[in-house]
């Protein structure tokens, strides 16, 4: 297993997630001898996970079960421990769109935060890419190292623990694409200038803020960038159900004699048969939408550096 | 570590070729074209020879002159050099009458028969306006950024990639691509995990861009099966994406109609699907007389030697077809593919449930379509059969910005839609439907006295 390559037994030290069902899922570490408590039971690696199928369904000592996933990019992003908060998918796949992502790509990123977006960059850029990622946070530069050693993606990514905006990437003329996710976008353009190789590349700068965003640009500007654009994307999810309305009852069809119904006798009224002819429903299947939904996340930024 | 790209190389790389697909760009329009010397090309209500950009390096704007010519710009010789100090505070007092331009139609024409640039004629036009000085800065930058889309004859030569293919689809074409949205189809690769060194399989009728953006995302490494419907697969915009060569080694075909064959077994390799072809050859009437005239009969040993040759030629093109297709078949029989994508404008069901059969568990797949009834028909009865889950039905809203000081909002104009994506992972597929983890809440019941309440009538 790794995150950038897929395999088709789990083994130990693979990193692996369990789903328990709707929108319940967790990752776990396969280690030879432990155990795993889940609501369905405990899972024990040795037995349950070590030479299974990723995909096989895995019964646990209560008897219930549950399937053990490969990892992928996407379900870390929605099962990763929280260091700060994260890119979901939705803006992940249009920043990597957008910077020309592909296998070979040299990508620098600040900040790490909780490796998100790091991960899906990996995947992309995987197998002669790299990420050159800081991360002014020393807890969280060193948590984000110790994620991609344990998902075997460590030969595609560097990390430093440095200030962006004061001593740039680490490294310089080799970017083909920047991305900024921090509180001061517009103190790291100048760095991520020189980070970018002599042909140029594309740069993201992630927001919340719309003054982030126009103090962004205006730099962005400035410093000689140009098919500047800003954008928001949220993603809408359709729950699919079956719906069932009652027909509204309008009395019979051709105005005659009524049925039983209308009868004036109180006795006879509540004695009345249970499949009256008001009670018709129509059962349809469609797909509603949630409640309530994520309805901003933050700006993206998108802009190129020409040649120089 | 990677090590960066030797500059050389670098430059190399970057240098227009004849032969080659660009992307020509002016403002938010974008067209793909092949740049072959001698040839016009329509852009923008323009002709233009792509000769002079030969040898140059992609990422150069050119002036495009009178005759088509390409003129190279200087990256530094433009912009906003009209400095205009006098400006207006609001529009209270400017009255549109449609007279405050004083050049016509024909003298503007006449200048750009002068030969005069993009930039001098909007120079002329600002001149000759009775109102400009008295609007205000923003309606003059908004004026000015309005004649230089009209007025400019710049174009830039980019090298093609999956964003600005798709933004270009999008823009000129969206009914070839099924109104197929660019944040849509970012999705669909992310969602679907695609990357280099898998095996993923693809059927789409949005002109060859979900598979170029599908290869583009594998580097060349790995394999990609294409499904085709009808006679051939249709590749037009994979090719725009210019892939060097070694790409098109990973790209296989299967015919759609072969599917169900090669589920159950009984594949037939050899089968003559070119029959009313090869019987061509062979159909032509032995010719009878018997002439004695050396000339003729010399004639008609050149005719045999053409029609031996021809019957070679076709013979050894039905042998590659054989093994293309053998090869396409081994690469799905193993059913352990690592993906599944689909877009087109056939109902998605009967492909999914059929294509999915050669997917290997624990592998995500996505389904694309311009409407969402399909899906919901697709995600019913994948709950039904089971072997899938994560099922998701989703549809992104996109928004950009103007982003100005003091005139930051976000643009007028929006997409109305991107179409519709399901998603979902594969699993090991249950023997029983009845051991679903349901994820829908159950049918709402009706209650009782909701029904005989609408009965009772007044008394």
């Amino acid at each position: 297993m790794s995150f950038v390559e897929y395999s088709e037994f789990i083994k130990e030290g693979d990193v692996v997630i369990i789903f328990l069902g709707h929108e319940s899922m967790m990752p776990i570490k396969v280690e030879a001898g432990a155990q795993t408590q889940t609501r369905y039971g405990a899972i024990r690696h040795s037995s349950d996970l070590i030479g299974r199928r990723f995909g096989s369904k895995v019964t646990c000592s209560k008897g219930g079960w549950v399937y053990v996933l490969h990892p992928t990019p996407e379900l870390w992003t929605v099962n990763l421990p929280h260091r700060t908060q994260i890119l979901y998918s939705t803006d992940i796949a249009n920043i990597t769109l957008m910077l020309d992502l592909k296998p070979g790509s040299v990508v620098c990123e600040s900040g790490t935060g909780s490796g998100s977006l790091s991960h899906a960059i990996l995947r992309t850029i995987a197998p002669s890419g790299h990420l050159h990622t800081v991360e002014f946070h020393a807890q969280r530069a060193e948590k984000a190292a110790q994620e991609f050693r344990d998902h075997k993606v460590a030969h595609l990514v560097t990390v430093r623990n440095q200030d962006v905006c004061k001593e740039g990437f680490g490294v310089v003329g080799v970017a083909d694409a920047v991305f900024l996710d921090i509180p001061s976008p517009w103190e790291a353009i100048v760095h991520a200038k020189k980070a970018f190789k002599r042909k140029g590349g594309r740069l993201c700068s992630f927001s919340p803020c719309i003054e982030q965003v126009q103090r962004t640009c205006e730099t962005l500007l400035e410093q000689g960038f140009g098919e500047i654009c800003t954008l928001e994307v949220l993603q809408r999810v359709h729950d699919v159900r079956s719906v069932t309305m009652p027909l509204v009852y309008l009395g019979p069809e051709d105005g005659g004699p009524e049925s039983a119904k209308m009868t004036t006798d109180p006795a006879a009224e509540e004695a009345r048969p249970v499949a009256n002819p008001g009670y018709q429903s129509v059962t349809c299947r469609t797909a509603t939408p949630p409640r309530e939904m994520a309805g901003h996340t933050g700006y993206l930024t998108f802009a190129t550096k020409p040649r120089g | 570590m990677a090590d960066p790209l030797g500059v050389e190389s670098d430059e190399e790389e970057c240098r227009i070729c004849e032969g080659e697909y660009v992307v020509l760009k002016r403002g938010e329009v974008y067209k793909s074209v092949q740049v072959e010397k001698r040839k016009k090309v329509i852009f923008e209500k323009q002709w233009i020879f792509m000769d002079n950009a030969v040898g140059q390096l992609y990422g150069s704007t050119f002036e495009v002159d009178s005759g088509g010519i390409l003129n190279l710009r200087k990256p530094k010789q433009d912009e906003d050099s009209t400095d205009n100090k006098e400006a207006g505070l609001d529009n209270r007092h400017i009255v549109d009458d449609g007279k405050s331009q004083k050049l016509t139609r024909d003298d503007i024409e006449s200048l750009k028969e002068q030969g005069l640039k993009g930039q001098e004629i909007i120079q002329q036009l600002i001149d000759n306006s009775t109102t400009f000085k008295d609007k205000t800065e923003f309606a003059q930058e908004k004026y000015i950024k309005k004649k230089k889309k009209k007025y400019e004859s710049n174009v830039t030569v980019l090298k093609p990639s999956c964003r600005i293919l798709a933004m270009m689809y999008h823009g000129r074409e969206p009914g070839k691509i099924c109104h197929l949205r660019y944040d849509t189809l970012a999705h669909m690769l992310t969602m679907g995990n695609i990357h280099a060194g898998s095996k993923i399989i693809v059927f789409e009728t949005c002109a060859g861009l979900v598979l170029g953006s599908v290869m583009e995302r594998m580097g060349g490494h790995g394999s990609v099966v294409q499904m085709y419907p009808g006679g051939g697969p249709v590749r037009a915009g994979m090719e725009s994406f210019g892939f060097p060569s070694h790409f098109h080694e990973t790209l296989h075909e299967f015919p759609l109609c072969k599917v169900n064959a090669l589920l159950s077994g009984t594949l037939n390799l050899d089968e003559k699907d070119m029959d009313s072809q090869s019987e061509e050859g062979s159909s032509e009437p032995q010719s009878m007389e018997v002439s004695l005239d050396p000339a003729e009969a010399k004639k008609r040993e050149e005719r045999e030697k053409l029609r031996e040759q021809k019957a070679q030629e076709k013979k050894a093109k039905l042998e590659e077809k054989r093994k293309r297709l053998a090869a396409a078949a081994a690469l799905l029989e193993g059913r352990n593919a690592d993906g599944l994508v689909i877009a087109s404008r056939f109902s998605p069901c009967s492909a999914l449930l059929c294509l999915l059969k050669f997917v290997a568990p624990s592998r995500p797949f996505v389904v694309y379509c311009q409407y969402r009834e399909p899906l919901i028909e697709c995600y019913t009865k994948l709950r039904e059969q089971g072997g899938a889950i994560s099922l998701r039905l989703t549809d992104s809203w996109l928004r950009h910005y103007q982003v100005l000081p003091n005139r930051t909002h976000p643009v007028l104009l929006m997409s109305g839609g991107g179409g519709y994506l399901l998603s979902g992972i594969t699993v090991a597929s249950a023997a029983s439907g009845a051991q679903q983890k349901s994820s829908e809440p159950a049918a709402k019941r009706i209650k009782l006295d909701e029904i005989t309440s609408t009965a009772d009538s007044s008394a």
